[in-house]
């Protein structure tokens, strides 16, 4: 899988990261490496083989009541972020 | 004897003698993290207030007759467990301001036994790494030769283990993060069962393979804390509710008998001369321990690394996007708009294998792409899981090298990704079967120490540890100090 300049700033816009030029170039060097790599799973049959998608068999992400269980530390948390005023985090304007 | 060369267990029973107090035992491990940190880089945030404070709470529970069997025992956390009120990094620019608002489960059971906290150790960037190279606070050098990675993600915890700048330290294992750190360092290291030990408060970086665990000298030191880290937590949706068997009293089961099976496919091409020596000879004296050594084969085990590689990109794409600059971790200055504030604090924030990673996953988890990368890659986890599963039909354990080779060069195989990923060719396939499994020393390959990897069935530590247990009462491999810290 050989990957252009173009794929990989796609790809970048996707994940919300901003790369540079040089970065680009190594993306798309790296990135088409690593899908050829991976691309030899192709040759695994697996007909009739169910994806798994939890390591322990017979158990399944746990469901709980939809009750409060947590207590306001809003300012606490808020001691981490870089722009906040009252209980609300600040961003750019969104809306015109 | 000197206090820092000696085992938890016995550093636990000189407290419990009154020998010395958790005070003087933290002062102690303090002073040698003073002298020898900065050649390390091993520890990232070093709390010494804390630590005393937690000695001084340590030696009050002994006074009242309330200690249990870790009380007043100096630890290290891996960089990656939140704690309270202190600096969690997770190895990244992103989260370099980040001060936890909440101790992890880990942290906090640790700290009910009794635990004294010395500080956080370095690690690659969001733990993906093989050699502590992609830490935004530099690479860890290995205690045995500082020219040498010690191993990774987990590589700081590794270093101060093998330095003994702490007697123990926490880890994560998603590919093999406990166990070749450990491997490359000369320690032990056990990755728990998937579930079985919570990763609440454990910074996520592929949730279906992640994995908190413990790295000490021994075997014995490790099911010590393990038995205090394990046991079901409603506040981890992937906690499992069963019952934790009592690992320490279960370390002396008898070797006689014992199955273990050798793992076929580990000891194909890639594996160094000297190393696979090392491997067989432990095999050879497992053998003469009075196991039954027989011959298995997982023949899907060939495609856990591009699995994996397809696994946990995919995970750590969806993970990783909470990281926005919004309530928590780095914010580009003036931001444009909301796209800009979102994509420079992200391109700033995170480092280049990260970075990787997140678009790596981002791709295979694309429109279009899903099927053949994620959904088949998915399948291809199912295949090497019924083959482990077949595999402990016939035996009780699986054993082989924990990494083709010792330590390798700082700066060797960072231009190199692939090359980089196949050093967890022997560790992924237990992560992607969501197994038990552990490493220990076996032996030295010049100055360089080798591991040793044990693999065990679903929820079967306490045979793992008794195995190694077992090994490490006719050996002294683990008991060995580099010169410069002894």
């Amino acid at each position: 899988m050989s990957l252009t300049r173009k794929d990989v700033e796609g790809i970048a816009h996707l994940a919300r990261l901003e790369i540079t030029e040089a970065e680009l170039s190594v993306y798309t060097d790296s990135l088409s490496k690593i899908l050829s790599f991976v691309e030899q799973l192709a040759a695994a049959e697996t007909a009739d083989i169910e994806p798994m998608a939890h390591p322990l068999e017979g158990e399944s992400q746990r469901l709980r009541p939809d009750v409060v269980t947590e207590r306001d530390q809003h300012e606490k948390f808020q001691l981490n972020a870089a722009a906040v005023t009252g209980a609300l985090y600040l961003v750019p304007k969104v809306i015109e | 004897m000197t206090l820092h060369t000696r085992s938890v267990a016995e550093l636990a029973a000189g407290l419990a003698r009154k020998e010395y107090s958790a005070v003087e035992l933290a002062q102690h491990f303090l002073s040698r993290i003073e002298r020898s940190n900065d050649a390390l880089n091993a520890f990232v945030t070093v709390t010494p207030d804390r630590a005393l404070a937690d000695a001084r709470a340590a030696d009050e529970a002994r006074a009242a007759g309330r200690a249990g069997p870790l009380t007043g025992v100096p630890l290290a956390h891996k960089d990656i467990f939140c704690t309270d009120g202190v600096r969690t990094a997770c190895g990244s620019k992103m989260l370099d301001n980040f001060v936890a608002p909440y101790d992890a489960t880990v942290v906090e059971r640790l700290h009910a036994a009794g635990t004294v906290m010395l500080g956080k150790t370095n690690m690659d960037e969001f733990a993906m790494g093989s050699s502590n190279e992609t830490s935004w606070y530099g690479p860890v050098k290995n205690p045995w030769d500082l020219r040498k990675v010690p191993g990774g993600s987990s590589g700081g915890s590794a270093a101060v283990v093998a330095a003994r700048l702490a007697p123990v330290a926490t880890g994560t294992d998603t590919g093999g993060s406990i166990r070749q750190p450990a491997a490359l360092v000369g320690i032990s290291g056990i990755k728990p069962t998937y579930g079985r030990v919570s990763r609440y408060g454990m910074i996520a970086f592929a949730s279906s393979l992640d994995q908190a665990g413990i790295m000490a000298p021994s075997a014995e030191d490790c099911a010590l804390f393990l038995a205090a880290m394990a046991g079901f937590d409603p506040r981890d949706s992937t906690s499992v509710d069963r019952p934790v068997p009592d690992y320490v009293a279960e370390l002396d089961a008898p070797l006689a008998g014992v199955r273990i099976g050798v793992l076929k496919e580990f000891f194909a091409h890639g594996l160094e001369g000297e190393t696979g020596a090392l491997v067989q000879a432990a095999i050879d004296q497992y053998r003469a321990l009075g196991a039954r050594i027989v011959e298995v084969s997982c023949p899907n085990l060939p495609l856990s690394v591009p699995t994996y590689y397809v696994v946990a990109p995919a995970e750590c794409s969806s993970n990783l996007s909470r990281f926005d600059g919004v309530r928590f971790g780095h914010r580009c200055k003036d931001p444009r708009d909301l796209m800009d504030l979102y994509k420079r604090s992200r391109g700033e924030g995170f480092g280049a294998e990260v970075k990787r990673r997140i678009m790596t996953g981002t791709y295979v988890l694309s429109a279009g792409y899903y099927d053949a990368y994620y959904l088949k890659a998915q399948k291809c986890r199912s295949l090497i899981s019924a083959d482990f599963k077949a595999a402990f039909e016939q035996v009780d354990l699986l054993i082989g090298p924990t990494s083709p080779s010792p330590a390798f060069n700082i700066g060797a195989k960072v231009d190199d990704p692939i090359t980089m990923y196949l050093n967890d060719i022997y560790t992924i396939g237990a992560n992607l079967a969501g197994l038990p499994a552990m490493s220990i020393p076996c032996g030295f390959d010049g100055a360089l120490p080798v591991g040793l990897q044990l693999i065990g069935p679903h929820f079967g530590e306490s045979r793992l540890l008794a195995a190694a247990h077992a090994y490490q009462r006719h050996t002294d491999f683990h008991r060995r100090v580099p010169a410069a810290y002894a």
